[in-house]
């Protein structure tokens, strides 16, 4: 357990080594974060001298009480509205690391700083009022943690000293805003009783809370680790500019993914154009060797002339963004006037410009109501997922692949006016402009969860004919059924008998067949069902796709049984009718499965009964949200 | 480190660490992630190009606001940095002529040692200067329209300014490319969203951004990036006497606090224990508890 220390305990006179973690606090308006703030920095001995006293006496200037939150609330136009507006950084520090506090306003008008603030974060702590409980900004604010792609979240329920202590209201909002982001796919890191303005639960636990046994808000800011360059990732780097300031002619941007190195072959995307690093160049020491990782701003010279221009994606050979003039986007929207289909904008991503126009709108939502009433439009503060099409093709990837070349922002007017992830990329593969509009199911998904006790998911078993699929999916999917649940096969080889009857057994067809196979699933899921996938999907990258399509709700389990016993098994005969050469293009003999290197879960079903395999189904699906039973013991022993 | 009485000041060899900084780890054996390959400051670094870099791409006609402070000076090494050995715009001075001589000298000699396109450009005098302000706040509010003034003289789209989040609450709010009103000034109710490293760089016509590349540092970033980069500071910054000046604005208007710091390690271990502001020193700071906010609304940096 770490314990805060005054700054002047940790001397670290190169100042370069303690870890940074930057952590925004959020919540609704009047919930209490500049306060909580105030409180922690004179808790952790982080006031300057004098502070405290001065604004003591500013308070008594105007007649009014102390209040901690002055101490953020610098600004005059904050003082008399009792708001904060903007974003603002504070430093301190606990024994392990140096802490940057981004307290980010609560008031929906201040949406955009909220935004500003959130998105410099590497965790964030929701802070709600115990007497209030979850807010309309409570909720819209773990919208967009989610949104921004935070994925550490400590709650801090706050004003215990309102409701008397009470454990049973502590535990009646840990478990909504715990369900509520669970759903999103943010699972809190605590949930934490505090009274900011007397102490409580801050820096020490008191005996009035004394019924809680987990970390402090201190304890809790600790165990969040800072994000970390995407070095293990692909190569991306976005050019900036090309200068010619003198014979060299530099290529100069900040590499956002993978690392490079002098003589590396790479492509020059969306073109694709090839060439080879011949000098990594710098100054005041020039050219530089080794390899250059993630995080670094860099310029290089090329072993040829091309043309190469801002915005440019460069990538190694084999690993490239796709190039595209389509693009499917979750975002949020900021601008007073509502995003409708139709709207030209400009859209930011990397270092590309590219005017665009929006080709459909779904899913538009206010995140922060519980209805969830979809409109043709995003309002602003709003949310959803819009098509779009651009003027010029981009470079660009998913964002489950690489956050970085993976998000856009929207410019209206020459000013930002929303953002998002890329969900996915060549939704222009599709025929373009026929005038399609989805009908929304009556049911709100939180009807159906509330009554089959689990969420929407898609379960996707792959693996060898003969590991144990289509079995552990039945076992799986009575399982289901017999607690409540609405758990609904699809098998890979059933579904080709009709759906997919079409199809053969060709690497296009295959891929056709797993993307029906996940949009179907994905259909269910999205209405509360659990779609159980038993299909061979040979293909990481069908499997990729599918994953794209299903997003948060996806579950890949590899059911990895060594292929002599899947060939022992052969319940459907195909690997003697394979051996015999009367059955082509089957997988199983010869290597063309390729292993999930990311599965969920994995099961080898020689070493363990049907039973127990389908246990640890059941246990991954309660620990990653999907199941909701479990989700009450696990508030409680946070 | 550097002084400016030292014949080595501006070349010279640098410390090891820039040369070996680079490596990129691998997945280690046991599957865990090696240590990170950038440092602190070298992520601090990286940031400030990519901010340098992205504001010469994006406006048309930029300077660099050289105040001759350890804050510019490291803002001009990092703009150094990203375009490979020269400032590719002016370095612009707002001369109150009340600097410290000290200052001059070293403007006068590193202007030229860092081949600096360096415009100088004077203050009005104090009578034309918002006589509500108080008396400290007024004199630094000179600088403010000597800004507008070369504002107006140059017209530059975009003033690359040195200030830090850190130095004072007010600050802590601004963006990184915050845009001014017409004239010059910083609607603090009305700023644009910003993240993900994409700026909002279109000025309306006839107005101005700022530009802050090292918003994200702290004093001691500064320090520490100056010792490793070997950058020429300003004597004054180093105790003499028992006194030390921590931050240097007008001569008038800036004092020296106590202190026994005369090298850049003991400031180092100095500003981790201290609890006084980095502006302690700075008169118009403490007038009353709206003066700078009401400066930087009119435009002071």
């Amino acid at each position: 357990m770490n314990m805060i220390l005054p700054a002047s305990v940790s001397a670290t006179p190169n100042g370069t080594t303690r870890p940074q973690v930057r952590i925004v606090i959020v919540g609704h308006v009047d919930h209490g974060k500049s306060t909580l703030v105030g409180r922690l920095l004179h808790e952790t001995g982080s006031l300057p001298e004098g502070k405290l006293e001065m604004l003591k006496a500013v308070s008594a200037r105007r007649g009014m009480p102390f209040e901690w939150s002055f101490l953020l609330d610098a600004l005059q136009t904050e003082r008399d509205q009792g708001i904060t507006i903007d974003t603002t950084q504070i430093r301190f520090r606990t024994r392990s690391r140096d802490v940057v506090l981004i307290d980010a306003p609560g008031h929906a008008e201040f949406l955009r700083n909220m935004i500003t603030g959130a998105s410099q974060a590497d965790g964030a702590v929701l802070i709600i009022d115990a007497l209030e409980g979850v807010r309309d900004q409570t909720r819209r604010h773990g919208y967009l943690l989610h949104l921004l792609g935070i994925k550490q979240v400590a709650i801090v329920v706050n004003k215990m000293d309102r409701v008397d202590f009470s454990a049973d209201r502590f535990k009646a909002i840990s478990d909504e805003i715990s369900a509520h982001l669970i759903g999103l796919g943010v699972t809190p890191t605590a949930v934490i009783p505090i009274s900011a303005r007397d102490g409580d639960g801050v820096a020490e636990q008191t005996p009035r809370i004394g019924w809680y046994q987990g970390p402090t808000v201190v304890e809790a800011l600790d165990a969040l680790e800072p994000a970390r360059p995407l070095e293990q990732l692909a190569l991306r780097l976005p050019v900036q500019a090309i200068y010619k300031f003198d014979d060299r002619r530099i290529v100069a941007g900040r590499i956002e993914s993978g690392s490079l190195s002098t003589g590396d072959e790479i492509v020059i995307m969306p073109a694709g154009k090839i060439a080879k690093i011949k000098t990594v160049e710098s100054w005041p020491v020039t050219p530089l060797k080794g390899s250059h990782g993630a995080g670094r701003s860099v310029g290089i010279t090329l072993d040829r002339e091309l043309f190469i221009e801002r915005g440019d994606v460069i990538a190694h050979v084999g690993a490239t963004p796709r190039d595209t003039r389509r693009i499917r986007a979750r975002i949020f929207w900021l601008h007073d006037k509502p995003l409708s289909k139709g709207d030209q904008i400009l859209i930011r991503l990397g270092t590309r410009e590219s005017r665009a126009s929006v080709v459909a709108i779904e899913k538009a939502v206010d995140p922060g109501e519980l209805s969830n009433e979809e409109t043709k439009a995003i309002a602003r503060n709003h949310v959803g997922e819009i098509d779009i099409s651009l003027a010029q093709p981009i470079a660009a990837d998913p964002y489950q692949e690489n956050p970085r070349t993976g998000r856009l922002v929207i410019e209206v007017n020459g000013r930002i006016a929303g953002g998002g992830l890329v969900l996915s990329v060549d939704a222009g593969q599709r025929a373009v402009p026929i005038d399609i509009v989805p009908v929304e199911s009556a049911l709100r998904p939180e009807e159906r969860s509330a009554r089959y006790r689990h969420n929407g998911a898609v379960i996707w078993l792959t693996g060898l004919p003969g590991s144990g699929k289509s079995t552990l999916a039945r076992a799986l999917e009575r399982r289901l059924f017999s607690r409540g649940g609405s758990p609904i096969l699809l098998d890979g080889d059933t579904l080709r008998a009709g759906l997919n009857g079409d199809l053969g057994f060709s690497a296009h067809d295959r891929t056709e067949n797993i993307r029906r196979l996940a949009e179907v699933a994905t259909h269910l899921a999205r209405n509360g069902h659990i779609a159980v996938v038993a299909a061979v999907s040979p293909s990481a990258e069908d499997r990729a796709a599918a994953r794209r399509i299903a997003d948060n709700s996806f579950r890949e389990i590899y059911v990895a049984t060594p292929a002599e016993v899947c060939e022992s098994r052969d319940p459907k005969g195909h690997y003697a009718k394979a051996r015999a050469g009367t059955l082509q293009a089957f997988t199983g003999i010869g290597n063309d499965y390729q292993p999930p290197a990311r599965a969920e879960l994995s099961i080898d079903t020689s070493a363990k009964t049907v039973s127990d395999a389908t246990d640890e189904i059941e246990r991954m699906l309660a620990e990653s949200g999907i199941l909701f039973d479990e989700l009450v013991d696990l508030a409680a022993n946070i | 480190m550097h002084l400016l009485d030292n014949e080595s000041a501006g070349h010279g060899s640098r410390p090891g660490a820039f040369t070996k900084a680079s490596s990129v780890p691998k997945i280690l054996a046991n599957g865990q992630l090696p240590p990170p390959s950038m440092d602190h400051l070298d992520e601090l670094e990286a940031q400030s190009i990519y901010i340098l870099r992205e504001a010469f791409a994006r406006l048309k006609k930029l300077a660099l606001l050289w105040s001759l402070g350890k804050d510019s000076n490291v803002m001009i090494w990092l703009a150094r940095k990203a375009f490979f050995g020269r400032v590719p715009f002016p370095a612009l001075h707002v001369d109150t002529g009340k600097k410290f001589p000290e200052m001059y000298a070293f403007r006068d000699r590193f202007g030229k040692e860092w081949d600096l396109d360096l415009k100088i450009e004077p203050c009005p005098p104090i009578d034309g200067v918002d006589p509500t302000l108080p008396p400290a706040a007024r004199s630094a509010a000179r600088k403010t329209e000597g800004l507008k003034w070369a504002l107006t003289k140059y017209g530059f789209d975009g003033l690359i300014a040195g200030i830090r989040r850190d130095e004072e609450a007010t600050r802590a709010k601004e963006r990184v490319f915050s845009p001014r009103g017409l004239e010059g000034g910083w609607d603090v109710r009305d700023q644009p969203p910003e993240f993900w490293d994409q700026f909002n760089a279109s000025p309306p016509l006839g107005a101005h951004l700022r530009i802050h590349p090292i918003l994200h540092w702290t004093e001691a970033d500064i320090w520490a990036y100056t010792k490793r980069e070997n950058i020429p500071i300003i004597p004054l910054y180093l105790s003499k006497d028992g006194k030390r000046y921590r931050s240097l604005g007008d001569q008038d208007i800036t004092n020296p606090v106590a202190s026994t710091a005369s090298s850049i390690d003991e400031i180092l271990t100095e500003l981790d224990g201290t609890k006084v502001p980095e502006r302690a020193g700075r008169a118009l700071d403490h007038e009353t508890e709206d003066a700078f906010e009401r400066l930087r609304v009119a435009g002071y940096l």
